[in-house]
C-alpha cells in the first residue's frame, strides 16, 4: 500500500513539474515574438542600435584575444555596440552563467564560442526563444543551439593550400610524405583525403608522389620515430607534410637536430609558438593554420547578418562579410549549417615574431 | 642478516645467471635480424644511435620502476610527475633565461623527488595498496601540471638554447641521453647488488614477513624505494622537455606503461623480489628497438600495432620458459 502511495505522489508531482515548465515555455514564446517584432524593424541591414555580445572560451588566452579583437572590429564597422565576456576556467559552467546574464541585460545577439558542445543548449535555447540570434564560431555548439556556425577551417581548402606548399617546396616534382595525428583523427583524415583527391584529380600535382602516411598519434616521442623512419626509409624524400601541431614541431626538431634545413622540406599545418623556432631557424619556410582575427571578424560579421535578417542561418544564405567579402551559409557535418572562413592563413619568418606570442 | 639475503638472490643463482636473460637476448637478436632484412637501414650506425637517444628516458625511468616493483610495488604516477617536473623546469628556464641548466635540471629532480616521497609515505605510512594510491597520486601530479601551467605549452623559443643542447650535445657520436642513461644504470645496479639498502629492497618484496623479524625498517625502504623513482622521474621529465624542445601538460600520458612493460619485459617479478639490471636493459632494448624499427617496415600502423603486441607477448612466453626451467635446475641442485 505505501509503495502505491508513493507511485501516486510522484506521478501527480510529475504531473505539476510538466504542467509548470510548460507555462513557463508559454511565456518565453510571448518574449521571442517580441523580439522577432524588433528584428523585422531592422531588416534593412542597419544594426547601429543594437548590442552584439561574444562569449570567449577563457579569459587570458592570448588567441581568444585576437579572436575578440576581430570580432569587436566588425562590429565596430556597422557602428553597433559589443560586448566581450569571458569565463576565468574555460569551463561549459561558467559560460551557462554569463550567457544568463547578457539574456537578462537584453543583447541582441549572441556569439559562442563553446567549451562543450552540447552542455550549453539549454541556455542557448532559451536565448534563442528570448529572441536573441544565436552563432557560435571557432568551437562549436550543437546544431541545436545555434543558428549557424563560423567554421574556422574549410577542408578543402586546407587541402589545396598544403598541396599548393608540397608543389613549391618540392619544385613541382619528387617525394613527399605526411606526418599525421592518429589514424582515427577526424580533422586530419579529411585533410589527407582532400590531398590525395588533389593528386589524382588535378594533372598540375602529377610528378608529386605521396610515399607514406605516418601516423605520430599527436605523441612526440612517436611523432620522432615517425619522422626519423620517414628519413631512414625514403633517402629521396623532398618534403614532410604534418597536418597537426605536435606532429611538425617533433619533426621541426629532428630536422634542426640532424641539420637538415634545405635539404628536407617541412610544412603543415601548427601552433606558431611551437614552430617560430623552426621557421626561425630555416627548417619550415612557412606553415598554415588560421586567423583569429579572420574567425573573430567573420563571426562578427556572420552575427550582423543574422540580427539584421539578412540571413537566417539556413543553407544558401548569402551575405557580405565586409573586407573578406562575400559568404554563403552551407550544410556542415553535423546537420546543422556552417559559415566556412576561407584559405588558411599562412605563417612565415615575415609574421612569425609578432605571432609566436598570440598563439 | 645480510648474508642471508645475499645467498638467496645472488650468489647461488650466480652460475645460472647468464642462462636467466639468456631467452629475451636470443629474441633481441632474431628480431634484429628480421627487422635488418626488412629494411637495411634498420642496422645504419644513424637509425642505432636515433634509437639509443631515443629509448635513454625509457630507460631511466625502468630503472627506478624496477627498484619499486622489486618491493612488490607499482607506480601508475611516474608519467604524470614526468609531465610536472617538465613543466616546472621548462616554466623555470623560461621566466629566469639567466639561470644554469644544472639548477632546472636540479630543481626538476628535487620536485620529482617530493612526489615520490609522497607516493612512498602513502604506501608506507599509509597502508595504501601500492596500485591505487598511486593511481590516485597520478591524477592529483596530472592536475597540478595543468594548474601550474594555466594549460599552456611551453614552447622551443622560450627555452634558452643551453636547456635544449643538454638532450642534443653529446660525447662524439653518443648523445648525452644515453650517457646519463648508462650511468643511471651503473650506479643502480652497483645499489642494488652491492650496499645494504639495496639488498634490503630485494628483500621485502621477497618475503615481507620474514623483514619485519630481521629487523629491516621496511617503512623507510619502502619510502627510499619509491622516493628513488620520483627522483629519477625528476631527471627523465627535465631531460624528456629538453630533448623534445616542448612542454606539455599532457606529456608522457600513459607512458607509465611503457615503463612497467619494460620491467616486465626484462623479467622483473611484478609479484616482487626478483629481477636484475641485466634483464632490464634487454626489456628496455626490446621496446626501443620495436618503437624504432616497426615504422620502418612497411605495414599499415594496424599491422604495427598487432606485431607490437605479439612481439611482447612472445618475449614474455619464451623468457617465462626458460626461466621456468633454469629455476628448477636449480632447485634440483640445491636438493643434492
Amino acid at each position: 500500500m505505501k509503495k502505491k502511495w508513493l507511485c501516486s505522489l510522484l506521478v501527480v508531482m510529475l504531473l505539476a513539474f510538466t504542467l509548470a515548465a510548460c507555462g513557463g515555455g508559454e511565456d518565453k514564446d510571448a518574449d521571442s515574438d517580441a523580439g522577432a517584432d524588433t528584428d523585422q524593424v531592422a531588416a534593412d541591414g542597419d544594426v547601429s542600435g543594437k548590442t552584439f555580445a561574444i562569449v570567449a572560451k577563457n579569459t587570458g588566452n592570448p588567441y581568444a584575444d585576437k579572436e575578440n579583437q576581430g570580432f569587436e572590429d566588425a562590429i565596430a564597422e556597422a557602428g553597433a555596440t559589443s560586448i566581450v565576456r569571458a569565463p576565468e576556467q574555460p569551463t561549459a559552467e561558467g559560460q551557462i552563467q554569463i550567457i544568463e546574464e547578457l539574456i537578462a541585460q537584453g543583447v541582441d545577439s549572441l556569439t559562442i564560442v563553446g567549451n562543450d558542445v552540447d552542455a550549453l543548449q539549454p541556455v542557448l535555447e532559451k536565448a534563442m526563444d528570448a529572441g536573441i540570434s544565436v552563432s557560435s564560431a571557432d568551437s562549436g555548439v550543437n546544431p541545436d543551439s545555434r543558428q549557424v556556425f563560423v567554421n574556422q577551417a574549410g577542408t578543402t581548402e586546407i587541402g589545396v593550400a598544403l598541396t599548393d606548399a608540397v608543389l613549391d617546396l618540392t619544385g613541382g616534382e619528387g617525394q613527399f610524405a605526411i606526418l599525421s595525428a592518429t589514424s582515427q583523427a577526424t580533422n586530419q583524415n579529411a585533410w589527407i583525403d582532400a590531398i590525395k583527391e588533389l593528386l589524382e584529380s588535378d594533372s598540375k600535382y602529377a610528378n608529386l608522389e605521396l610515399v607514406k602516411t605516418a601516423y605520430g598519434d599527436d605523441l612526440r616521442d612517436k611523432s620522432v620515430s615517425e619522422t626519423e623512419a620517414l628519413l631512414q626509409s625514403y633517402p629521396d624524400l623532398k618534403v614532410i607534410v604534418a597536418p597537426t601541431t605536435v606532429g611538425i614541431a617533433a619533426a621541426g626538431k629532428v630536422f634542426t637536430d640532424k641539420n637538415l634545413a634545405g635539404k628536407v622540406e617541412l610544412t603543415g599545418l601548427g601552433l606558431p609558438s611551437e614552430m617560430a623556432e623552426y621557421i626561425d631557424n630555416g627548417v619550415c619556410k612557412y606553415m598554415f593554420l588560421w586567423n583569429p582575427i579572420d574567425v573573430g571578424y567573420l563571426a562578427g560579421q556572420t552575427a550582423i547578418a543574422l540580427a539584421s535578417g539578412t540571413i537566417t542561418g539556413a543553407a544558401g544564405d548569402q551575405f557580405s562579410a565586409g573586407r573578406l567579402g562575400d559568404y554563403e551559409v552551407v550544410s556542415a557535418a553535423d546537420g546543422g549549417t556552417e559559415v566556412i572562413l576561407g584559405a588558411p592563413f599562412k605563417f612565415d619568418t615575415s609574421n612569425i615574431a609578432e605571432w609566436k606570442s598570440v598563439y | 642478516m645480510l648474508m642471508l639475503f645475499t645467498a638467496n638472490t645472488g650468489v647461488k643463482k650466480k652460475k645460472k645467471r647468464s642462462y636467466r636473460e639468456f631467452g629475451m637476448l636470443l629474441i633481441l637478436v632474431v628480431l634484429c635480424i628480421i627487422f635488418a632484412v626488412l629494411n637495411h637501414r634498420f642496422v645504419s650506425a644513424e637509425n642505432l644511435l636515433d634509437m639509443f637517444r631515443n629509448t635513454a628516458i625509457l630507460g631511466i625511468l625502468s630503472v627506478g620502476m624496477m627498484v619499486v616493483i622489486l618491493t612488490g610495488g607499482i607506480d601508475l604516477s611516474v608519467g604524470a610527475v614526468v609531465a610536472l617536473t617538465g613543466m616546472i623546469s621548462a616554466m623555470l628556464v623560461r621566466d629566469h633565461p639567466g639561470i644554469p641548466v644544472v639548477v632546472a635540471l636540479l630543481v626538476a629532480m628535487l620536485v620529482g623527488a617530493v612526489c615520490g616521497m609522497i607516493n612512498g609515505l602513502l604506501v608506507a605510512k599509509g597502508r595504501i595498496i601500492p596500485i591505487i594510491a598511486t593511481l590516485g597520486m597520478m591524477n592529483a601530479y596530472r592536475g597540478l601540471t595543468f594548474i601550474i601551467s594555466d594549460s599552456a605549452w611551453v614552447s622551443a623559443h622560450e627555452m634558452p638554447t643551453g636547456y635544449k643542447a643538454l638532450a642534443t650535445g653529446g660525447i662524439g657520436p653518443m648523445s648525452n641521453l644515453v650517457i646519463i642513461c648508462v650511468v643511471v644504470m651503473a650506479v643502480f645496479y652497483y645499489f642494488l647488488t652491492y650496499t645494504k639498502s639495496g639488498r634490503s629492497i630485494y628483500a621485502i618484496g621477497s618475503n615481507a614477513e620474514v623483514v619485519h623479524i630481521t629487523g629491516i625498517r621496511k617503512d623507510r625502504i619502502l619510502i627510499l624505494a619509491y622516493t628513488i623513482l620520483g627522483l629519477l622521474a625528476g631527471l627523465a621529465g627535465m631531460l624528456w622537455v629538453s630533448k623534445f624542445a616542448s612542454a606539455q601538460p599532457d606529456t608522457a600520458t600513459g607512458y607509465e606503461m611503457n615503463v612497467i612493460a619494460a620491467c616486465v619485459l626484462g623479467g622483473v617479478s611484478i609479484a616482487g623480489g626478483s629481477g636484475k639490471m641485466q634483464g632490464l636493459i634487454l626489456g628496455v632494448l626490446l621496446l626501443g628497438i620495436m618503437e624504432n624499427a616497426l615504422p620502418l617496415v612497411h605495414v599499415s600502423p594496424f599491422w604495427q600495432s598487432f606485431i607490437r603486441g605479439m612481439i611482447i607477448l612472445i618475449a614474455i612466453i619464451v623468457n617465462v620458459l626458460i626461466k621456468r626451467r633454469s629455476t628448477a635446475q636449480i632447485l634440483k641442485r640445491r636438493e643434492i
